[in-house]
């Protein structure tokens, strides 16, 4: 599919503003939405699982070993259910 | 061969919509369209069509059960009135915006409060700038024909809009009149399937539908439906002319009813024009050259189409029913005013709202409309553009 930018004439732009492209929400980065930050504090972290099912945005990775590792902030909203989630501490929201 | 039959115009919508066998169905019952999918579900019940039929818990999601199977590749349908119209408020822009053809049937009625079921225009005058396609149908017939049009029209690759039929609560909705079906399978060829470009259940091309559109995109998606708009001026009248080569009944954008020589007439839309050529035929009987517009497509608005077709008269009336509440007269009279100035058309023009809350609309009220229009042909002048038919007011 072509790009669409805020320069693309209305004759070139989709009709209804469908995107005929699957996955299109990577290039969508709302961490700048975000007003407060959760950070992942590694030494408390029991790689328990219970935080990263939680998150709306998909924006804690989860490597091949099946651990977790840092926030992924080009997607991360700031909501804090993780925090909440977290049975050790190891999520600061500041 | 066409068959004749006897329906009322509830009958009329149903039985169009059992031939057009959509996919989709997802109503709510409300008077006075409750008929529409009443008659319909027992159409899927006995097998008749293989639509899938969506008893909603609302209107509004009527509309938008409509707006999904539309948007997944299907056909979707759905009928309403009134308070309806206004539940599904929200939708109706979506679906427009979407650019999905949902043909809906409105079946017109005053939108309350307080409490009224009969039949006025102000729920369509509340869509009028929704996006929608609109076109009014005088009686059963039209009703009918309207919406064996309706997917021809909207699902047209230069339109992609949804359309809602129109015509009047309990006076044609409930009225039995003779009427010409046209058999299954010629409606069916007519019809054509409907081929989406781009749907969601389309394995080879995931798609998104609906995402946000900012200060960057909006306003060029709006403009897009505008032009969709105005390309369906054409795309009606080509699909207008291949339904009369079926079946010798005529459209056009309106009708014009013995106005090529009038000289004062009256522009209306529904059932009320039955009215007005009734009243035409005995005003010409006695030498008065009275003529009549008869509003089918609503929107697009038929701007040039309609202030060239009034230029040559002395005096003009518009029949609104339905009032704006603005102080400025009713919508109808707006949009031919507006129309007339912009193409330099000046004629002495004089609004009338009528029939609110399925107030009775009788030839004397339309003969004291075209009396007025004589006294205003002999001056020219205009007292009061902004007036009633059918008021009860105190004698002065």
């Amino acid at each position: 599919m072509t790009t669409i930018n805020a320069n693309t004439p209305m004759e070139k732009m989709t009709s209804g503003g469908d995107i005929y492209e699957a996955g299109n929400a990577r290039e969508f980065k709302t961490g700048d939405w975000r007003s407060v930050k959760p950070i992942f504090l590694s030494e408390k972290c029991k790689q328990c699982g219970l935080c990263f099912p939680v998150c709306p945005d998909d924006a804690i990775p989860v490597n091949k070993d099946c651990k977790r590792e840092d926030f992924n902030y080009d997607y991360c909203k700031g909501c804090g259910v993780c925090a909440k989630t977290c049975p050790f501490g190891a999520i600061e929201m500041k | 061969m066409s068959i004749r039959e006897r329906l009322s115009g509830n009958e009329a919508a149903a039985i169009a919509m059992k031939q057009i066998n959509p996919d989709v169905v997802a109503a709510f019952p409300i008077t006075p369209s409750t008929e529409i999918p009443q008659y319909f579900s027992t159409f899927v019940a006995n097998g008749t069509v293989d639509t899938e039929f969506v008893a909603v818990e609302s209107e509004h999601s009527a509309m938008s059960a409509c707006i999904g199977a539309q948007a997944a590749g299907a056909r979707a349908m759905t009928a309403t009135s009134a308070n309806g119209l206004s539940l599904m408020w929200e939708m109706i822009y979506i679906a427009s915006s979407l650019r999905l053809p949902i043909v809906l049937s409105l079946v017109n009625r005053a939108v309350s409060g307080p409490l009224n079921i009969h039949n006025d225009h102000s729920d369509a005058m509340g869509v009028r700038d929704a996006g929608w396609i609109m076109l009014f149908s005088e009686n059963n017939q039209e009703a009918y024909d309207n919406t064996l049009m309706a997917h021809r029209i909207a699902e047209h690759k230069d339109v992609m809009l949804p359309l809602m039929i129109c015509q009047d609560g309990f006076i044609t909705s409930h009225s039995i009149e003779n009427i010409e079906l046209e058999e299954d399978e010629k409606v069916k060829e007519f019809v054509g399937k409907y081929q989406p470009e781009h749907y969601l259940l389309n394995r080879e091309e995931p798609i998104a539908v609906g995402p946000l559109d900012l200060q960057a995109y909006l306003f060029e998606h709006k403009a897009q439906q505008a032009e969709a708009m105005k390309n369906a001026k054409k795309v009606i009248l080509e699909v207008s002319e291949e339904f009369e080569k079926m079946t010798g009944r005529k459209y056009g954008l309106f009708e014009e009813y013995k106005l090529d020589d009038a000289e004062i007439a009256i522009v209306c839309m529904n059932s009320t024009a039955g009215t007005t050529k009734y009243v035409v035929d005995k005003l010409r009987e006695q030498g008065i050259k009275a003529g009549l517009l008869k509003v089918r497509v609503y929107r697009p608005f038929p701007v040039d189409e309609i202030a060239d077709a009034l230029s040559h008269l002395k005096a003009v009336a518009i029949l609104d029913k339905a009032d704006s509440l603005n102080a400025a007269g009713g919508a109808l009279f707006e949009d031919v005013t507006s129309a007339m100035y912009v193409n330099e058309k000046h004629v002495p023009a004089v609004n009338y709202v009528y029939g609110i809350g399925g107030r009775d609309t009788k030839s004397d009220d339309i003969e004291g409309v075209y009396n007025d229009l004589i006294e205003i042909a002999k001056t020219g002048k205009v007292e009061n553009p902004y007036r009633y038919f059918g008021l009860r007011k105190e004698a002065k």
